[in-house]
């Protein structure tokens, strides 16, 4: 794992009451924006040649299977992650969320469970799900949480940004085909505490992990010769798009930066009208009037602001982490083929033990097709579930938007409507 | 419009104005004795006036060297309520900035009872990121303008102002103008005034109308300077939230072009992004405008405090003559009654080597007799002045007054309705993009 630092708390920085950044009508050079946050890639280091014991269809089965199906509407599986509690043992101090399952599906006991998970568990259940279906795209997770040494697990708005974010992760595994008839999953949403201890010492022990991870260097450091179209056009994809949705993940930050700077401002003019009020006669009214309305404007925009770093930066976040995922993806389905390149070199040079060796050629022939198969189909499905998630999520921001907007609007139109009332009461101006 | 008044021209408003205009030209078509409807001498009712446009021009200075300076085109035609149907003739000439400072000053100093109009700021300040401080700036320039048409119309609509020669001469007369003003010998009674004003002096009794006048002017300019510091800030902030938006006009277009079903949407929100950032340039062109009307009261506040001061002047002045004249009488009366009450060096001297010859007193108590008679006059003056003072003054106070009040309502109110207007930009702009983001 990277020891990175991730610095989660929005902070109005470097800039000071002195001349900001000349923007003016330029592009800003993001690259250079010295509150760039670095994202922790929590990328598992499973590589694709481990074939989980737990699966328990046969390839072939697996390969029809991972047709991407329709009928997602029909939804049979509620997730929630609520209530975070701390805990307090003699070592440490950590958070437990409950998660609430509620079910018609059949293999499950019972048609609701409540038990209470940490992240440490959420991070287990990833890490299982990679390891059986390395070229599945499974959601991020948030990251672990470190500033500058100093851990911050416990404020208030970070727990709750973990929470919405844990909560999205257990139901993209529920809404996906394959993960959520997941054994590991079904235990995880219903054992209890105990059993799922136990049940996570099971699994390939530490020597035979050793020996797979041995095995995928060495197919990744030999590389992958002939790589088909599709996976190389997917790649150049995921590259982009990563970009972009960084770019846009810092762009949203930097928006909510200047708007919380112009909120500082905006709240010293409202008390300045209510002092001016303070010394004239005729004027004092409409002078306490516009304080007020001054005032309920810096409420909305208040608001605005914490709607943006509630609502859409995570979910930019989460898909910033994604094209990580895809990249990892795509670099576990290069190690499966670039695996079953060596052992069909290997074939046709060596003459003894010709028998093993076309038995292992035909278990990764196979297991390549089916890598590659999944990653096709589940990057189908992927992509619509990118296009859903960001397509709400900005017509959500737009909205919010104008509804900031016409709130100020009626502010300031109750000001004129007062200021006519009051106008023609005395006769005085003609606002025609 | 603005409040009017009758001014009540008196025997006694003229002399005071001789004190600090030497008539060469029989400025004032005013006589004593006559009650004037303002509204008939308002220039305002005589000729439109404009402040037309700004040029930059290059010449020597006082001092030989080359410059580079602007002028503004005045403007003015003939109101001829008769012929409606034909265009009289424009009037034009070019002045410079240290002209319209000129004629200010030359009105401050001849009509002391008067709030004069501010000129516009000689340098920018409250100035925020965008917004230039330079003088030559074409925004700067312009802005600068229509202040100084401003200026020229608050003055023609002035009761008292309007009627000025050296005014109307400013507004027709290019050349000799400023000999003309120099004429006047107003520059010596202003070098004496400043003087007098800047010394500190105490005055016993002061007016309370005018010391609660003071004491709003110095609120006035506080809050607004306060409230103008403020608002430049925020407008900064504003600029930058708006123009950060750009950047996802530019990032959506180059996400656009790796998507399919998506490429269409985004680029068009992208589009919006764009025009949404691009809109907070004339948002706050208009909130400048408002800056700018909120600078005037600032100066006016200035113009209300010194004429507080003024005020000060004449009574301590009044106050200073009356305790000539009261010593005066007291030497007066020890003189002829032979009683010493107050202390005097020559008291002391005449004790010790003798009393005067009784012609040595009776030339002194002549002497006093004239200096107490010149200082009755003197006393009698100078309240008179004080007098007039304050109620042309106090006059011109109240119009003030009304003007500020109506106007700052309306600079409020014309406020609000920029907000109003930014409101609906953004509601029409994140519209049209939620509609984009739709078709993503």
């Amino acid at each position: 794992m990277s020891g990175s630092v991730v610095d989660n708390t929005v902070s109005s920085g470097n800039s000071s009451a002195a001349i900001p950044t000349d923007i003016s009508g330029q592009i800003l050079d993001l690259d250079e924006d010295d509150d760039l946050e670095v994202f922790s890639k929590d990328t598992t280091l499973t590589d694709g040649s481990s074939f989980n014991a737990s699966m328990q269809t046969s390839p072939a089965s697996m390969i029809n299977q991972y047709k991407f199906e329709e009928d997602a509407d029909t939804k049979d599986i509620f997730v929630t992650v609520d209530n975070p509690e701390s805990h307090v043992t003699a070592i440490e101090t950590y958070i437990t969320y409950r998660v609430m399952t509620k079910t018609t599906r059949s293999e499950f006991d019972s048609s609701e469970f409540e038990v209470r998970r940490r992240y440490q568990d959420f991070l287990w259940l990833k890490g299982r799900l990679e390891e059986a279906h390395p070229t599945l795209i499974v959601h991020p997770l948030p990251e672990k949480f470190v500033v500058k040494g100093m851990v911050e697990r416990f404020n208030e708005d970070f727990i709750e940004t973990r929470r919405r974010a844990l909560h999205r992760f257990l139901n993209k595994i529920a809404e996906h085909p394959i993960f959520s008839s997941s054994e590991d999953f079904k235990i995880f949403l219903t054992a209890a505490s105990g059993e799922l201890t136990s049940h996570k010492k099971q699994g390939p022990g530490f020597l035979s992990r050793m020996g797979d991870t041995v095995k995928a260097v060495a197919a990744a450091v030999r590389g992958v010769r002939n790589r088909p179209q599709e996976f190389t056009e997917m790649q150049e994809y995921v590259e982009a798009f990563s970009q972009k949705i960084s770019s846009l993940d810092k762009v949203t930050q930097r928006i909510v930066r200047e708007q919380k700077e112009y909120l500082e401002e905006l709240k010293e003019c409202g008390p300045t009208y209510a002092l001016w009020s303070q010394s004239e006669e005729e004027l004092a009214e409409p002078l306490k009037n516009v304080a007020g309305c001054v005032d309920r404007c810096c409420k909305e925009t208040e608001e605005q602001v914490k709607n943006l770093s509630d609502q859409l930066i995570p979910v930019l976040h989460e898909y910033v982490l994604c094209a990580d995922t895809l990249k990892a993806v795509l670099r576990r389905r290069d190690n499966i083929q670039a695996d079953f390149e060596a052992k069909t070199e290997a074939l046709a040079t060596k003459k003894a033990d010709r028998d093993t060796m076309r038995d292992d050629l035909d278990k990764a022939e196979d297991r390549l097709e089916w890598a590659n198969n999944a990653l096709k189909s589940d990057w189908t499905r992927w992509q619509k579930v990118m296009r859903t998630d960001l397509r709400s999520a900005f017509v959500d921001t737009a909205e919010r938007n104008v509804s900031y907007y016409e709130k100020c609007l009626a502010v300031w139109e109750s000001f004129l409507h007062s200021q006519r009332t009051d106008a023609e009461g005395n006769g005085k101006v003609d606002f025609s | 419009m603005l409040a009017c008044d009758y001014l009540v021209c008196t025997q006694a408003s003229f002399p005071f104005c001789s004190l600090f205009v030497i008539h060469k030209y029989d400025t004032t078509n005013l006589t004593p004795g006559i009650i004037y409807n303002i509204w008939d001498t308002s220039l305002l009712k005589k000729m439109e006036i404009s402040v037309a446009e700004a040029e930059k021009r290059t010449g020597k200075n006082a001092v030989n060297m080359q410059e580079t300076y602007t002028v503004y085109l005045i403007e003015t035609r003939p109101v001829d309520a008769a012929s409606e149907g034909t265009n009289p003739a424009l009037d034009s000439l070019w002045r410079r900035y240290s002209e319209f400072e000129l004629l200010r000053n030359y009105l401050l100093v001849t009509y002391p009872f008067a709030v004069v109009p501010p000129l516009p700021e000689k340098r920018a300040e409250f100035v925020w990121h965008k917004l230039s401080a330079d003088n030559m700036d074409p925004d700067f320039v312009e802005r600068r303008r229509v202040g100084l048409e401003n200026f020229l119309l608050r003055v023609a609509s002035h009761p008292v102002l309007s009627s000025d020669k050296i005014f109307y001469l400013f507004l027709t007369e290019e050349n000799g103008w400023k000999e003309t003003v120099f004429e006047t010998g107003f520059q010596a009674k202003a070098d004496s005034r400043l003087k007098a004003l800047n010394a500190t002096f105490r005055v016993k009794n002061p007016d309370k109308r005018f010391a609660e006048m003071k004491h709003y002017g110095d609120e006035l300019q506080s809050v607004i300077s306060q409230l103008l510091r403020v608002r430049a800030r925020a407008a900064d902030r504003l600029y930058g939230v708006y123009k950060v938006h750009g950047n996802y006009g530019r990032v959506f277009s180059e996400w656009s072009a790796i998507e399919k079903e998506m490429g269409d949407g985004l680029q068009s929100a992208g589009h919006h992004m764009d025009a949404y950032a691009a809109s907070v340039d004339d948002i706050l062109e208009e909130e400048e405008h408002y800056a700018d009307q909120l600078k005037e009261y600032l100066f006016y506040a200035d113009a209300l405090r010194y004429m507080c001061r003024k005020h000060e002047l004449t009574q301590y002045e009044l106050e200073m003559a009356v305790q000539d004249l009261t010593s005066k009488k007291q030497q007066q009366e020890e003189l002829a009654t032979g009683t010493i009450r107050t202390f005097s060096l020559k008291g002391m001297t005449s004790k010790l080597f003798g009393q005067e010859t009784p012609e040595q007193r009776e030339a002194k108590l002549k002497m006093l007799e004239t200096q107490i008679e010149e200082g009755e006059e003197q006393v009698k003056e100078r309240n008179a002045e004080c007098d007039e003072f304050v109620k042309s003054a106090w006059v011109d106070i109240e119009r003030f007054k009304e003007q500020k009040d109506h106007d700052l309502r309306e600079s409020l109110i014309s406020y609000a309705i920029m907000q109003i207007s930014m409101c609906k930009k953004g509601i029409q702009v994140w519209n049209n993009a939620k509609e984009c983001f739709n078709k993503m």
